[in-house]
């Protein structure tokens, strides 16, 4: 876990809160810091407070209240064009009445860097960006995917030690998504910047991030690494955003340790990790991951098994997708490998399911 | 390909061979357009009543208004036979006695017909006077048939009387045809036929008479057996007279006809040349100017509008600018143009700023705001342009409160109205709206991300400005201005009403020239070079920025 100490932070946001019409919240008490060449997410549902707290970061929204530092300096009052932040927009940006060339060395020019100079940098930039003959063109003339790669190349061309992307890969169609994905992540690394980037696709998210930090309502759900994210989510906001999730309520009836045991609403009994219960009487939400549902268990004597009934079997290729009803849950997903042996199941038909209770969290009810 | 099914090897085939064809064998573009056909015809149906509404308000009456600028068949209609004897006129002192016989019948018929006054007019605007000589000619060319008809008459009272040129000069069958219909006066006249060998023997008195006869029985609608010839004939008699010889003739009237040969060529007889006649008019007759003037204008078509249009005029020795005095058209191009660019260039300051305020503005307020840039347009014009009167003017609002806080005395109030001063700023206000618009329409499709892009690259809020919001709300410049600039370089009613003697255009010029002068012509070279610089300056436009970075909206 990355250290969060405010003290060596390069990005700190201590305590911030925004509000557009003095009436309601925006973004509450935001508490988030960044060490050096952290590349983190901010990931969340439209409206969650993300974009705010990037725009709030490029210094285009104040704070209503708050301090966010950058390298241990308070950038509240720094207007956007001091700050050297370099930025990449969803739309990219690019200006239209300029070349290639003129976008890139525009950041360089308000710079007053020589000309020379800076022809040397847009052009090592552009190669960065394996985009070397392309100067000349306008943005107009480029696929999405290109103007992309411009952008970025644009942002990082001033060599900035902070990028913030808000959405930068909405508008691309999912191949070259998942492409630019593995260039920025490694572009990020190579160059040992520090990047802030905002999106609401959640497998972006995981394979791009140090860490991520999930947004709901104003604030963060959860900032952990993105294998930690999955595995352990720690309430059913973050469960249910991240990946696919089956849940299934009931009441906390004991906790002991690391185990505790959960009365569904339909009278079952399961065995559960608690994660976000406090005391017996609770009532939870139980959070498994449709993978770590085993058909037909042989796990023990310890774990719980349920009866469920198949509704619906969907071939997906690599995986068989099988909607079930369990405890009164239509919903209840499982994921299984096509191998030769693997059981194609019939609607309709009734089978056993089980799990490990550590895979089963135990989390709040809301 | 040995597994292709026969389709394929088909369509394969045609490309190869030629066009593409459906599948029905008719060739595809054919078949596409059979098609679409229908829907051609319902689109062309909806156009069909704007497209006539167009055709009959717009494109008639400029194709109309180009055409009087160079039409000038007036001279040549009028004044045929002048016309015709002018053409070997080198234009060096006066013409030949033909040239003013021709004008003596030419003017006198058209004195008949009343058309010599339209006729003066028309060359009064070439030549200051020609208007009250050829009024004056029509009342004083009688008296020159006059002495004619007068001895005639006193060797036989018969060459008074109608009947008498019926029979000496009309076809015998048309006669009697005539006298038909006399009895009743029901259904057509018989047109007047000339007897056989009459244009021989009396060249010119046929003619005349022939002309006569024309303009009575189609014009007039009079009975020809009751009319006596107007004195002209005379003329043309004597000149016949004087020229041929009579002896040989006997059909009807040959007494009478050879008794008027034996006067004529008397010594007693009087005579008056035509050049004397016309000298007694007016001394101008006698002068070269008149005489060039209508053979310089005697051609069907002209560029003398479009010459005065630029302070030129047409001189036998060719094109040469008009008297210092006389330059006025120029001068009021140049000011149109100038004045047009200052209001356009103070649209642009005034609206860029009111534009860009709206365009980043919450949509809700924008359209209230939007609602007040349009009021003006709630309001008549001539109420907004007299209310500027009333702000301008030397006892108005804007100079008593200057006087009033002190910054002006009573005695030197500013004179800001009937100047051009009052056209700019009446102007400017009028055609804001148009300037706005379309600014705005351009300006709120720019994304503030791009601000923000440039902001985040370390640019300053000038910086960001001038390198990229700027440049991106050109064309919405470019749309009000080419926009402004047209609307205010045709612009007639404020100029009108606040631009005095020095802050009128030259569509006040053309007004005038319209509903004043009556001189047409010129009112149509001066739309049509306004026209063609309008279209000019859009050329211009399109080759310079591209007249499809232009947005309306």
């Amino acid at each position: 876990m990355p250290d969060t100490g405010v003290n060596d932070a390069f990005v700190a946001f201590e305590r911030v809160q925004k509000s557009y019409d003095g009436e309601t919240l925006v973004v509450k008490d935001l508490n988030l810091s960044l060490p050096k060449g952290e590349f983190l997410t901010m990931l969340g549902p439209s409206g969650s407070g993300k974009t705010t707290c990037l725009m709030m970061l490029a210094g285009f929204e104040t704070a209503t209240h708050g301090e966010i530092k950058l390298d241990g300096v308070s950038i509240n009052n720094i207007p956007p064009h001091k700050r050297g932040i370099g930025m990449v927009f969803q739309n990219y940006a690019l200006f239209p009445h300029m070349t290639v060339a003129e976008n890139l060395s525009f950041p360089l020019e308000v710079r007053k860097i020589g000309k020379s100079e800076r022809e040397q940098k847009v052009k090592r930039a552009l190669d960065m960006v394996e985009m070397g003959a392309f100067g000349g063109r306008r943005p107009a003339q480029l696929s999405g995917g290109q103007q992309q790669r411009i952008a970025l190349a644009r942002a990082l061309v001033f060599e900035p030690e902070l990028v913030l992307m808000d959405e930068p890969l909405g508008a691309l169609d999912k191949q070259l998504r998942e492409k630019m994905q593995f260039e920025i992540t490694s572009l990020a690394h190579q160059l040992g910047i520090t990047t802030v980037y905002v999106t609401h696709d959640q497998t972006e998210a995981l394979t791009m991030s140090d860490r991520v930090a999930v947004f709901n309502d104003g604030r963060i759900q959860q900032l952990a690494p993105p294998d930690e994210l999955y595995e352990a989510p720690q309430n059913s906001f973050v469960a249910q955003f991240i990946g696919e999730n089956n849940t299934l309520e009931g009441v906390v009836k004991e906790i002991s340790g690391d185990r505790c045991t959960v009365q569904l609403d339909g009278g079952e009994m399961i065995d559960a990790r608690p994660v976000n219960v406090s005391k017996v009487g609770d009532r939870t939400r139980v959070s498994i991951r449709p993978e770590r549902v085993e058909l037909d268990p042989q796990l023990g004597d310890e774990s719980h098994t349920l009866k469920a009934t198949v509704k619906e079997f969907i071939y997906m290729g690599d995986i068989f997708r099988t909607r079930l009803s369990v405890a009164g849950n239509d919903e209840f997903v499982i994921k299984t490998r096509n191998r030769p042996d693997q059981r194609r199941l019939r609607p309709g038909e009734e089978i056993t399911i089980g799990w490990l209770p550590e895979d089963c969290r135990a989390l709040d009810a809301d | 390909m040995t597994t292709g099914t026969p389709m394929t090897d088909a369509s394969a085939e045609d490309k190869a061979s030629g066009p593409m064809l459906a599948a029905d064998g008719t060739p595809l573009k054919k078949s596409l357009a059979r098609a679409l056909r229908m829907e051609k015809i319902r689109a062309s149906m909806l156009i069909a009543p704007l497209l006539l509404f167009v055709l009959v308000t717009f494109i008639a009456p400029i194709a109309d208004m180009l055409f009087r600028s160079v039409e000038n068949e007036i001279v040549s209609d009028t004044m045929p036979l002048t016309t015709e004897a002018l053409e070997d006129w080198d234009g060096e002192g006066l013409p030949g006695d033909a040239a003013f016989e021709a004008a003596y019948y030419d003017i006198f018929l058209a004195a008949e017909q009343k058309n010599h006054t339209r006729l003066g007019t028309r060359l009064n605007y070439e030549m200051t006077g020609a208007s009250s000589l050829f009024r004056k000619s029509g009342r004083g060319l009688d008296d020159i048939g006059e002495v004619y008809q007068d001895q005639f008459e006193d060797l036989n009272k018969d060459w008074d009387e109608a009947a008498t040129w019926v029979e000496l000069l009309g076809d015998p069958d048309w006669l009697a045809e005539q006298k038909e219909w006399a009895a009743s006066e029901e259904g057509r006249q018989p047109r007047f036929k000339l007897r056989e060998g009459m244009d021989e023997l009396l060249p010119v008195t046929s003619r005349e008479y022939a002309t006569f006869a024309r303009y009575q029985q189609r014009e007039e609608r009079k009975n020809l057996l009751e009319e006596e010839p107007w004195s002209a004939v005379h003329t043309a008699l004597y000149e016949d007279l004087a020229a041929g010889d009579m002896s040989s003739y006997n059909g009807p009237r040959a007494d009478m006809l050879k008794a008027a040969d034996e006067l004529v060529a008397g010594a007693d007889f009087e005579t008056v040349t035509f050049r004397d006649g016309f000298e007694e008019i007016d001394r101008d007759w006698v002068k070269p100017e008149i005489w060039r003037t209508i053979k310089l204008y005697s051609p069907n078509y002209t560029s003398g509008y479009f010459l005065n249009s630029v302070d030129m005029q047409l001189t036998p020795d060719g094109v040469e600018a008009r008297p210092e005095n006389q330059r006025i058209y120029i001068m009021l191009f140049q000011r149109t143009l100038f004045m047009s660019m200052v209001i356009t260039f103070s649209c642009i300051l005034l609206g860029y700023p009111v534009a860009y305020i709206l365009s980043n503005l919450p949509s809700r307020t924008a359209n209230l705001l939007m609602i007040l840039v349009l009021l003006p347009f709630w309001t008549s014009l001539l109420v907004r342009t007299s209310a500027w009167k009333v702000m301008l003017q030397q006892q108005g609002v804007i100079n008593d409160v200057l006087v009033w806080i002190g910054l002006v005395s009573d005695g030197d109030r500013l004179v800001m109205i009937n100047n051009q001063f009052g056209t700019i700023v009446a102007m400017t206000h009028i055609l804001l709206p148009f300037m706005i618009l379309p600014m705005y329409s351009v300006m709120s499709t720019i994304p503030p991300s791009y601000v923000r892009a440039a902001k985040s690259l370390g640019a300053t809020n000038w910086t960001t400005f001038w390198r990229v919001y700027f440049p991106q709300s050109v064309p919405g410049i470019g749309a009000g201005s080419i926009l402004v600039f047209i609307l205010s370089i045709g612009y007639y009613i404020t100029p009108e009403i606040v631009g005095g003697t020095t802050g009128t255009f030259i569509s006040n010029r053309i007004a005038y020239h319209i509903s004043s002068s009556l001189n047409w012509g010129l009112a149509a070279a001066l739309g049509t070079i306004l026209l063609a610089v309008v279209l000019l300056l859009y050329w211009a436009y399109d080759r310079i920025v591209g007249i499809d970075n232009v947005k309306l909206g």
